[in-house]
């Protein structure tokens, strides 16, 4: 497979707007101009045999193929490319092994409801259903975890297929939408009709609307509420509704709480932002949700590591629920007033209807609960000597607050401090694995969200463990070009498993310390600048320099090895009982 | 409790799959699944018994309407309903039991569909009690073999409720979803 070079800007297409409406074109053909019409300029992808069709006649199209050194990290690309964008995200790959190394990725697109549609090449289909070489049943490996999968057997089903797909894909609630094309269909020639190919979907509803009484009933409890608070999530990105939110937030004096991936869906800055909830979010934030007596959640799906044990979880609120896939609402929590809908018009026809209130007394007794750990200032803290991956994250947000910067990171506990210290003001400004927890999503992520936003500013936070996982795609990066910025937060541990084992498995590390190679050196190998910092002083010059290289960079913090994310909410256990810092001025619990 | 929906999908291939994923990785607990053609070549219908609560039914439901290939879900439990489970039972029918055997199936309305000389193939329609009743009465003879389809079931009453041919099934599968929720 040589790395034939597709130029970004291609020249125009010889057909011009008089082509005929119907043209005899093969599968393969089919399938790109189709790609073309929805929209697609970029796939990530890595080709086969049974792909082979595909590849063969993308040559002839205007789309920018992206060659990755695993499928795994097409998968994560297109997501990257899909949450940084809100465009829809595609990978290809080939039929068996490449295939089913989507799968991750393909799960994790579908915990986070991202958008993505995955073509892969199949075996002819004479051959399904025989062993053949590279035979897997991918879309019978991919039913759970799509949002909807077809099996392409003809070249006739191809357009369809495609269409569905991305209609499936970037409507109602988002998700990934895999369709695998067997090698005779890439192959045969039919007539390529784009019109008649449109979605023929008669159970698919993904535009759902509340009914009108529970439109009254969440009025009426918005304007009983004495202690109201907003939770926002994901779905409030998707929607594209920060400015609706942020209308009611201000008009009702309701102060808000993110989720995970809701960060960046309101201001940090904003003084009715409280933080991020749930088992890492500040003590602050989750007492609120415990006193209050309303919570609104908006498109967020009461995930347990937000809600704790839901035997306790914010008994005194009546809760209204926003959400635009049914299948959410009751789900974890019993609601009181369900509005099933795509949030921004919703919240649109709510707003006709709430009136402004002054619940200063309430965001009084909030402030009360902030009391020293609000205080706490990380950037005031006396250098010990130790290097905090807290800092690195506080520095690497003041150096590039200014910036139209996207963080990516990783999973564990880089990606707690990133939450906590990062402060997002922006969507899309943040891209992580929350449902799944993917490790190694980081890198090929970013390489996604960098096509997508060429002129952002991309950073990876990553630990030591989940680059290590797909750090084959730093040869991606150089061989694309990209301009991205990688954090290593090197604590030489599996430093989240390490901490539930300090927490809950008497400090048995058993296979957490984690070798890693000199990552400068790796670096360099790839021909990208690498760079190691040790101590305090030497964070922010490290961050200025990798900005100011024209060229990707690697920086290896190496952090303090057992350091702790604070505060925590132990799975399972009530919301208000956390373990909290030993002290408002510490960062870790080595220093105890 | 038992809750039985009608389901009514799109006669494509691997839709039944996609139903029975469904139920289990949702954990919900299928008591009796059939499917079969309908009067519209397009659309199957799947009746599925589930024993579940209140509370997970409606989210049995929830969860089919995310399969892109349903067009409408009925659940029919508290709804006046005809259903039927069709059975077919090997007895034996040693010495002169034969007899006595023929007298339950008069009874039962079931009917004697294969004969041999110590044993006997009744075919039995109707409801799962009325088989049941009927199978622990056959049982002192020895049941030898039985197979049951499972139930199907339809609305009572003129209409043909919801699924009439013609409706706009998207918007009524919409109100269906709301309305559970109030």
């Amino acid at each position: 497979m040589s790395s034939a070079r597709l130029s970004t800007s291609p020249p125009p297409r010889p057909e011009t707007a008089a082509e005929p409406q119907k043209r005899t074109m093969t599968g393969a053909q089919i399938l790109w101009e189709c790609l073309e019409r929805e929209g697609v300029q970029h796939v990530f992808g890595y080709p086969g045999g049974a792909i082979l069709p595909a590849y063969d006649a993308l040559k002839h199209s205007r789309i920018y193929h992206v060659l990755v050194r695993h499928e795994q990290g097409a998968a994560h690309m297109a997501d990257g490319y899909s949450r940084a964008s809100g465009r829809v995200g595609v990978a290809v790959a080939t039929s068996g092994p490449g295939a089913t190394n989507l799968v991750t990725g393909i799960a994790t697109a579908m915990m986070d409801s991202s958008p993505m549609v995955c073509i892969t090449g199949q075996v002819g289909s004479r051959a399904l259903g025989s062993d053949a070489f590279q035979e897997t049943d991918i879309t019978g490996i991919t039913l759970p975890i799509t949002k909807h999968n077809y099996l392409v057997t003809h070249s006739e089903q191809i357009a369809p297929a495609i269409r569905e797909a991305f209609h499936i894909a970037r409507s109602g609630r988002p998700g990934p939408v895999l369709v695998d094309i067997t090698k005779d269909a890439q192959q045969a020639s039919c007539e390529f009709d784009w019109d008649a190919a449109a979605p023929k979907l008669p159970g698919y509803r993904p535009d759902l609307s509340p009914a009108p009484e529970q439109y009254a009933r969440a009025v009426e409890l918005i304007h009983q509420a004495k202690r109201p608070v907003i939770l926002a999530g994901h779905g409030v990105i998707f929607s594209g509704a920060m400015a609706e939110v942020r209308e009611l937030a201000e008009r009702a004096s309701i102060p808000v709480a993110l989720t995970l991936l809701g960060l960046g869906a309101f201001p940090a800055s904003h003084p009715l932002n409280l933080g991020m909830m749930g088992m890492h979010g500040e003590a602050w934030v989750n007492q609120a949700i415990q006193e209050a007596d309303l919570l609104l959640a908006l498109g967020m799906r009461f995930d347990d590591r937000v809600t704790g044990d839901l035997r306790t979880y914010a008994k005194g609120a009546k809760k209204i629920h926003i959400e635009i896939d049914p299948a959410e609402i009751n789900k974890a929590v019993k609601v009181d007033a369900a509005l099933i809908g795509d949030l921004r018009p919703v919240l649109r026809e709510l707003l006709m209807h709430v009136e402004s209130a002054d619940r200063s007394a309430w965001l009084a007794a909030i402030d009360g609960m902030k009391g020293a750990s609000a205080v706490r200032d990380i950037q005031n803290l006396p250098d010990s000597g130790h290097l905090y991956a807290a800092h690195v994250i506080n520095d690497l947000w003041r150096e590039t607050r200014e910036a139209d910067t996207v963080v990516v990171t990783d999973v564990g506990q880089h990606q707690m401090w990133e939450a906590q210290y990062y402060k997002h003001e922006h969507p899309r400004s943040l891209i992580t694995s929350g449902g799944l927890g993917t490790m190694g999503f980081a890198l090929p992520a970013a390489i996604g969200a960098k096509m997508a936003r060429p002129e952002a500013e991309v950073w990876v936070v990553a630990g030591d463990g989940g680059f290590q996982m797909t750090m084959a795609e730093l040869a991606t990066i150089v061989q694309e070009k990209l301009k991205i910025n990688v954090a290593i937060i090197n604590n030489g541990y599996l430093g989240m498993v390490r901490q539930w084992q300090e927490f809950f498995y008497e400090r048995n590390y058993q296979s957490t310390p984690l070798l890693s190679p000199d990552f400068v050196k790796l670096a360099e190998a790839y021909g990208i600048l690498g760079m190691s910092v040790t101590g305090r002083p030497q964070v922010i010059p490290a961050i200025r320099a990798a900005r100011q290289h024209d060229g990707p960079v690697v920086i290896d913090f190496r952090v303090e090895q057992e350091d702790t994310v604070y505060p925590m909410v132990p799975a399972g256990a009530s919301l208000h009982d956390m373990i909290r810092r030993p002290s408002p001025l510490v960062e870790t619990a080595a220093d105890e | 409790m038992l809750h039985t929906f009608v389901v009514h999908v799109e006669n494509k291939p691997g839709v039944l799959t996609r139903v029975a994923s469904l139920f289990r990785r949702r954990g919900f607990n299928i008591d009796s699944l059939t499917v079969g053609r309908t009067e519209r070549p397009e659309v199957s219908r799947m009746t599925i018994s589930v024993d579940t609560n209140p509370d997970q039914a409606q989210r049995v439901e929830a969860n089919l309407y995310k399969l892109v290939n349903v067009l409408l879900v009925e659940d029919i439990t508290h709804e006046p309903a005809i259903t039927r489970d069709l059975a077919m039972i090997r007895v034996a029918t040693p010495g002169g039991a034969r007899t006595q055997v023929l007298e339950l199936v008069y009874i039962f309305r079931a009917r004697v569909v294969d004969i041999a000389p110590e044993s006997v193939v009744i075919e039995i329609t109707g409801t799962e009690d009325k088989i049941d009743g009927m199978v622990e009465l056959l049982r002192p003879y020895g049941v030898l073999e039985m197979v049951r389809t499972g139930i199907v079931a339809m609305r009572r009453g003129a209409s043909p409720g919801p699924a009439a041919a013609g409706t706009e099934l998207a918007t009524l599968a919409a109100e269906s979803n709301l309305r559970q929720l109030a």
